[in-house]
C-alpha cells in the first residue's frame, strides 16, 4: 500500500442551526467539529461511533452533499474549490447510502439508473447502457433479468448491489459507504461484503466505510477512526485500535460488543448513560461526563491528539499524564 | 416429579390470508421451563416475531389462520376469550418491543402508564399503583426515578425509554416476558446496558424469557437455549454453547459466518448465496435447499428428517441424519 493520501481532510466543521427556544436563543448542533484525517490510496478507512457522533455528516461533507462551514478537502493533491471543481470531485468520489430504496429513483429502471450519471458526464447513450449492463453483471445481477426492473421489484440486497454498480459507473477512485450494509439481513450482508472485497481488489478502490457495527469494520478496514460528538477520539491501524485502544471511549465501545463466546459473557457495563446531545456538548474533553478516568482538567481543556504509535493517535489527557511504558 | 413446562407450543402454524397468502409459521414446536431464556434467532421474514405474537394473540384475527397448540401455564392460549385473554396479556405474559416510542402512549406520563396496568391487573388503589410504578422505575435503574415518573416518553432518551418500557412490562410480575429485538435500534454502549439489565431482572424475578433477535452476539449474551428459525420453521435447537460451538445445520453455519465469527479480515466470507423464500406456499421440501451448498436431490424432494439427540437438541437436516445413521 502506498502512503500517499488520496483524500486529505483538514479541520472540517459543520454546525446545523436549529430553531431557538422560548426567547429565540439560537442554538446549533455541532455535528462535525474540527475533523482532520487522511485516506491513503487503496486503503479502507472505517469510521465508527454512536448516533450523533457525526460520522454520517462527515460522509456527506466528503462528497459535498452539504458544504462545510470551514475546513478543506484535498483530493489527489488538488484542493477542492481551487484546483478541483465539484463536478470533478463527484466523478472520483462516489457514495452509497444505507437506504437502498430511497437512493434510487422509483421511475427509473435499473439500467437507466446506472446509465444516467455517465450520460450527464458526456458518455453517449448506447455506450452508457452497455456499461450499465456490464456493471449489473459484475455486481451479480443478470442484466437479462434485472436491467428493466424498477426499484420496488428488487430485494434490499439486490438494490444495494445496484447502488454499488451505479457508484462504479464513474470509475471512481474512492467510494464512501455510509452504513451501506447495515439495513441488510446478515446472510445478505455477507454477500455484499464479499462483493465489496472483490471490487476493491479488482479496481484498486479506496473505501471510506462508515458503520456502527464493529465486527464489520474490523473485517473490512485497514485503518479505523473513532468519532465521539463531532470529534475524532482515536484513529489508527485496525489492529492497534482493536487490540491496543488508547482512548477510554474506544475501550468502552469495544467492551460493549456482545460476546460471541457463551463462556465469556459481558459481566460489567462498560459505559452508563446515553451519548450526550451534540447541541450542548460537554466542555473540555467531550467524553469526560461518561469517562471512568476523568479528572479535573478533562472538563476544562480539550485534549489534543497524542501519537501512541506511528499513525495511531488518540485525544485523551491520560495518555499525556502517563508516558507510554517502553 | 418435575414441574410441567411453562410454555408448550405444538405444531404451530400461522397463515396470513390476503390477495397473496403467506405461510409465515409452518409447524413450530417447543417447550420452555420456568426461569429459562430461549432465543429465537433468524432473519427478517423467518417468522420469529409472528411466533412470539401468537403467544399473546396479537395477530389480526380476521386475516390469520392459526393452527396447532399453544399453552402457557397450562392454559390454552388459542382458546382464550374476553376477560381471560385480557388477564393473560400483561398479567401472565407481557412483551417489549424494538421501538419504545411506538409501544408507549405519548400523551400519558410514564408513571400513569405503569399505574394503569397495575390497577387493571391487581385492583389496587391508584396511590399503591403509583408506588409500584416508582419501585419499577428504580428496579430498571432509571436515575432520579421519582422525577421520571412524571415524564412523558418524548422527554426521555432512547435508552431511558427502553428501560421505562421494561418497567411497564414487568410491573405485574409476568411469568413470561417476550422480547422482540428490544436492543436492535440502540447504540452499542446502550445496547449492552439493556442486555445486562434484562439478564439481571430475569434472575431477580425468576421469569421465563423468549427473546427474538437476528444478532448472534445478543443471543449469546442473554440466552440459555437458542432455536434457529428459517422460513417459518425451527431448523436447529440446542443450548447456546451447542449452537455456537457444535452447529449442525448449514444455515446455522452460514449465520455464524455472516456474523463474522472467526472471519479473517479482508478475506471473502463463507456467505450463503441467494435470499430466503417468499413462503406463498407451505414448503414441501427443505426450504433452505436452494441456498445450501450441500443440497442433494432428496433435499428438494421432501421435508428433511429430524435428528434428535433429546427433545431440546435436534436438527432438521438430511446431512445430520445421515451422519447419525453411518455412525
Amino acid at each position: 500500500m502506498t502512503a500517499s493520501p488520496i483524500l486529505q481532510v483538514d479541520g472540517l466543521v459543520k454546525h446545523f442551526p436549529i430553531k431557538g427556544g422560548l426567547f429565540g436563543k439560537r442554538q446549533v448542533v455541532r455535528a462535525v467539529d474540527g475533523v482532520t484525517f487522511d485516506v491513503a490510496a487503496g486503503e479502507t478507512l472505517g469510521i465508527v461511533g454512536e448516533s450523533g457522533c457525526g460520522k454520517s455528516t462527515t460522509a456527506r461533507l466528503l462528497v459535498q452533499l452539504i458544504e462545510p462551514d470551514t475546513g478543506q478537502i484535498t483530493f489527489n493533491g488538488k484542493l477542492l474549490g481551487r484546483d478541483l471543481s465539484l463536478r470533478e470531485l463527484r466523478r472520483h468520489v462516489q457514495m452509497v447510502f444505507q437506504d437502498s430504496y430511497a437512493s434510487l429513483n422509483p421511475r427509473l429502471t435499473m439500467e437507466d439508473a446506472i446509465a444516467f450519471g455517465p450520460q450527464v458526464h458526456g458518455v453517449p447513450e448506447g455506450k452508457a447502457r452497455q456499461l450499465a449492463r456490464d456493471l449489473l453483471d459484475r455486481v451479480g445481477l443478470d442484466p437479462q433479468r434485472f436491467a428493466g426492473r424498477y426499484p420496488h421489484e428488487l430485494s434490499g440486497g439486490q438494490r444495494q448491489r445496484v447502488n454499488i454498480a451505479r457508484a462504479l459507473a464513474f470509475e471512481p477512485e474512492v467510494i464512501v459507504l455510509d452504513e451501506a450494509v447495515s439495513a441488510l439481513d446478515k446472510s445478505v450482508e455477507a454477500q455484499v461484503l464479499n462483493l465489496l472485497v472483490d471490487l476493491r481488489q479488482e479496481r484498486k478502490l479506496t473505501y471510506v466505510f462508515i458503520s456502527h457495527d464493529l465486527n464489520v469494520v474490523r473485517f473490512i478496514s485497514d485503518r479505523v477512526m473513532v468519532m465521539y460528538l463531532g470529534e475524532v477520539a482515536e484513529i489508527g491501524p485496525v489492529e492497534d485500535i482493536y487490540e491496543r485502544p488508547g482512548h477510554p471511549y474506544t475501550q468502552a465501545l469495544l467492551a460493549a460488543m456482545p460476546s460471541m463466546d457463551p463462556d465469556q459473557r459481558t459481566e460489567k457495563v462498560p459505559l452508563s448513560g446515553d451519548p450526550p446531545n451534540p447541541i450542548n456538548p460537554p466542555s473540555g474533553c467531550r467524553f469526560h461526563t461518561r469517562c471512568a478516568h476523568a479528572f479535573a482538567r478533562c472538563g476544562q481543556v480539550a485534549p489534543p491528539p497524542i501519537e501512541l504509535n506511528p499513525g495511531h493517535r488518540a485525544a485523551c489527557h491520560l495518555l499525556r499524564e502517563e508516558p507510554k511504558a517502553a | 416429579m418435575s414441574k410441567p413446562p411453562l410454555v408448550e407450543v405444538e405444531d404451530l402454524t400461522v397463515r396470513f390470508k390476503g390477495a397473496r397468502d403467506v405461510y409465515a409459521v409452518n409447524g413450530v414446536s417447543f417447550t420452555l421451563d420456568e426461569g429459562e431464556v430461549l432465543t429465537i434467532l433468524g432473519e427478517s421474514g423467518s417468522g420469529k416475531s409472528v411466533t412470539l405474537k401468537t403467544l399473546l394473540r396479537l395477530l389480526p384475527e380476521n386475516r390469520t389462520d392459526i393452527g396447532g397448540k399453544v399453552r402457557v401455564g397450562g392454559e390454552d392460549v388459542l382458546a382464550m376469550q374476553g376477560r381471560k385473554l385480557a388477564d393473560h396479556r400483561g398479567g401472565t405474559v407481557s412483551m417489549i418491543f424494538q421501538d419504545p416510542m411506538l409501544a408507549l402512549d405519548p400523551v400519558y406520563t410514564i408513571g400513569e402508564q405503569i399505574a394503569e396496568a397495575v390497577i387493571r391487573h391487581e385492583k389496587v388503589s391508584s396511590k399503591a399503583a403509583m408506588a409500584r410504578a416508582l419501585e419499577m422505575l428504580e428496579r430498571v435503574r432509571i436515575p432520579s426515578a421519582a422525577r421520571r415518573l412524571k415524564a412523558y416518553p418524548h422527554e426521555m432518551s432512547g435508552g431511558m425509554r427502553q428501560r421505562a418500557m421494561i418497567a411497564l412490562a414487568l410491573a405485574c410480575k409476568p411469568k413470561l416476558l417476550l422480547a422482540d429485538e428490544p436492543t436492535t435500534a440502540l447504540d452499542a454502549t446502550v445496547q449492552i446496558q439493556i442486555l445486562l439489565l434484562l439478564r439481571e431482572l430475569q434472575q431477580e424475578f425468576g421469569m421465563s424469557v423468549i427473546f427474538v433477535t437476528h444478532d448472534i452476539g445478543v443471543a449469546v449474551e442473554v440466552s440459555d437455549r437458542i432455536a434457529v428459525m428459517y422460513a417459518g420453521a425451527f431448523v436447529e435447537t440446542g443450548t447456546t454453547r451447542e449452537i455456537i460451538r457444535e452447529a449442525k445445520h448449514p444455515y446455522t453455519h452460514g449465520l455464524l459466518a455472516a456474523n463474522l465469527v472467526g472471519a479473517k479480515p479482508g478475506q471473502r466470507l463463507d456467505a450463503i448465496p441467494g435470499a430466503p423464500p417468499a413462503l406463498e406456499t407451505r414448503p414441501t421440501s427443505c426450504a433452505f435447499a436452494p441456498r445450501c451448498k450441500h443440497a442433494m436431490d432428496i433435499c428438494r424432494a421432501k421435508l428433511p428428517p429430524i435428528r434428535r439427540w433429546h427433545d431440546r437438541r435436534w436438527v432438521s437436516c438430511v446431512l445430520a441424519a445421515e451422519e447419525h445413521a453411518s455412525a
